[in-house]
């Protein structure tokens, strides 16, 4: 089982390198802000310790902060990154285009 | 099909919605959809391990969630798009903290891993750890960038590398007599607070101006550990979330840092440039200052051929942006060509300043980025700077002794005049005084930069 989870573990690596190779200066931001969002899949990792079993009351203290601080994670940062983005999508307006007028405009 | 099964393919499911959302994340059109693609992903993970055979504890489980909920879901929607990195790393810090926590907790109930295999101990003990240093150092960067702490380095000079490698070594010695089959509560809690200090300690002492490379940095690190988590708990989705988080996350910081043109150890070295202090380098006790009035200011910039309006964290804090774009469209009804510099960290975090000019509705083709707009200044008439400070400071070009020395900075000095809107005299956040506002061309024009600039178009209305 560990072996394959390594292997798991190497190719993820690779696909979190791949995905991120050339991104506008503009999104840096938001993008922190979304990958932020998606390691609060910890909040994971609570659920099943605090599922399958914890007994003492400190345990139980713990895992409640643990899964509530895993929860704000995954909503906060998914929110917080929704809001930045829509600061860009504008309707009317040439949507959402963030770096594609270098040549025009030029003088 | 066995429950087991079902889960397993819904993480699949899951992970691949996460790749497909975060390739979305990194085009500007696919970005908002991204977003939620991910979100969606995240929605199906937690379906699927709610389904796990024998979970219990509901209430507890419920408790926390609503907690979350209740906490996460205001401050994400009333935050103001000024207080947005903190923001960024306060909820990156609270993921570190739970997978700290969740190790705590995995310590406690297996009795110091009594039975487990030596894998699991020691995916467990790096997540304590990585996890403790995110969590206290996402509060220190949260507490410089709100100004709860202030944002110059601080340090204790030499002795902080040493003292960091003390700490590190100290959290290690107690994971390992953990892994060796100690299992005495004193040593996770050692374990947990020694990481804890170091990350203190590693942040401390960095400049606020680099607390977004450092904010990325953190929340590399805390995929990382949320991946170790998954190998300890035999999880796929912490497994790939964690590490794709890890990786991109480093990418992405290396990619700030180079916007920036800092270098990651540089910036974790400590204090501006590694030299440990940002010091003021300049003389400022024989320099003078020339001060203007909103009327000169119209004047100077309404009988001008190019104007470029060069925005900072001052616009932002004083949130000025909306009486900007007024400014600029009069003065483009009068035949002035007007243009909106974007320094890459122009208001502590990349893409800030894009956001909020955006919200104000100005165009997208009148906001240029540094590379672009550099070869304009010599070619402007009026060069205005709001609220930006040391993104200006021909210091990073020209003096080497400068703490900010080889950052890359818009060209300012080089347009015809200057007109510089300040509170006051307080250097930027690097801690620096700017050789600009003694230059002779530049006039500075105090206040607070909405009302400044109202008063300007004012003026401008009554020219």
């Amino acid at each position: 089982m560990l072996v394959q989870n390594l292997a798991i573990l190497v190719l993820a690596g690779f696909v979190g390198f791949a995905v991120i190779s050339k991104v506008p200066n503009t999104l840096h931001t938001p993008l922190m802000s979304g990958t932020n969002a998606i390691h609060g899949i910890v909040l994971l990792g609570g659920l099943i310790v605090a599922g399958l079993g914890a007994e003492g009351v400190l345990d139980k203290i713990l895992l409640v902060i643990a899964i509530a601080f895993g929860t704000i994670n995954v909503i906060g940062g998914f929110l917080v990154t929704d809001r930045m983005l829509s600061m860009f999508k504008q309707p009317g307006r040439a949507g959402g285009q963030v770096n594609t007028d270098k040549k025009k405009e030029q003088r | 099909m066995s429950r087991d099964v079902v889960i397993q393919l819904l993480y699949i499911v899951a992970f691949a919605l996460f790749i497909y959302g975060l390739m979305g994340l990194t085009g500007p059109r696919t970005a908002v959809r991204g977003n939620w693609i991910a979100a969606a992903g995240m929605g199906v993970a937690v379906v699927a391990t709610l389904l796990t055979p024998g979970m219990g504890n509901w209430w507890l489980i419920l408790l926390g969630v609503a907690i979350g909920t209740a906490v996460g879901v205001p401050s994400a929607k009333q935050v103001k798009m000024t207080a947005m990195p903190q923001m960024v790393a306060l909820f990156n810090g609270v993921g570190g903290g739970a997978v700290a926590l969740i190790a705590w907790v995995e310590f406690r109930e297996s009795h110091g891993f009594d039975g487990s295999p030596a894998h699991v101990a020691v995916a467990s003990l790096f997540s304590a750890i990585v996890g403790s240093i995110s969590f206290w150092g996402s509060l220190v960067a949260y507490g410089k960038l709100q100004e709860v702490i202030t944002g110059r380095p601080v340090g204790i000079g030499k002795l902080q590398q040493p003292l960091n490698l003390v700490l590190l070594l100290a959290s290690l010695a107690c994971a390992a007599v953990i892994i060796g089959g100690g299992d005495a509560q004193l040593l996770i809690i050692g374990l947990l607070v020694a990481s804890a200090v170091l990350g203190v300690m590693v942040v401390l002492p960095i400049g606020g101006a680099d607390m977004p490379v450092v904010i990325s940095l953190l929340n590399a690190l805390t995929g990382l550990s949320a991946a170790a988590m998954g190998l300890a708990l035999d999880n796929t989705a912490l497994i790939v979330a964690g590490m794709i988080v890890g990786a991109s996350g480093t990418i992405l910081t290396n990619l700030m840092a180079k916007a920036m043109n800092r270098s990651i150890p540089a910036i974790v070295a400590g204090g501006f440039g590694g030299g440990g202090g940002g010091g003021t380098t300049q003389a400022t006790g024989d320099q003078t200052v020339r001060r203007t009035s909103a009327s000169d200011a119209a004047i100077q910039m309404a009988f001008a051929n190019q104007v470029i309006i060069v925005p900072g964290y001052g616009m932002a804090v004083a949130q000025a942006q909306h009486a900007v774009r007024e400014m600029a469209e009069l003065l483009e009804s009068r035949g002035v060509s007007v243009y909106y510099a974007i320094h890459p960290v122009a208001g502590r975090m990349p893409g800030h300043m894009n956001v909020l000019l955006a919200e104000a509705d100005v165009p997208y083709e009148r906001l240029k980025e540094m590379e672009d707009i550099n070869r304009e200044f010599a070619r402007t008439d009026v060069a205005m700077v709001i609220g930006a400070n040391d993104v200006t400071n021909p210091a990073a070009r020209t003096d080497q002794d400068s703490p900010i020395y080889g950052m890359p900075i818009l060209n300012v000095d080089e347009s015809r005049s200057v007109i510089v809107l300040k509170r006051g005299m307080a250097p930027g956040f690097a801690g620096v005084d700017n050789a600009l506002y003694f230059d002779p061309k530049t006039t500075m024009l105090f206040g607070d930069a909405k009302a400044s600039v109202a008063e300007v178009t004012e003026e401008l209305k009554a020219l």
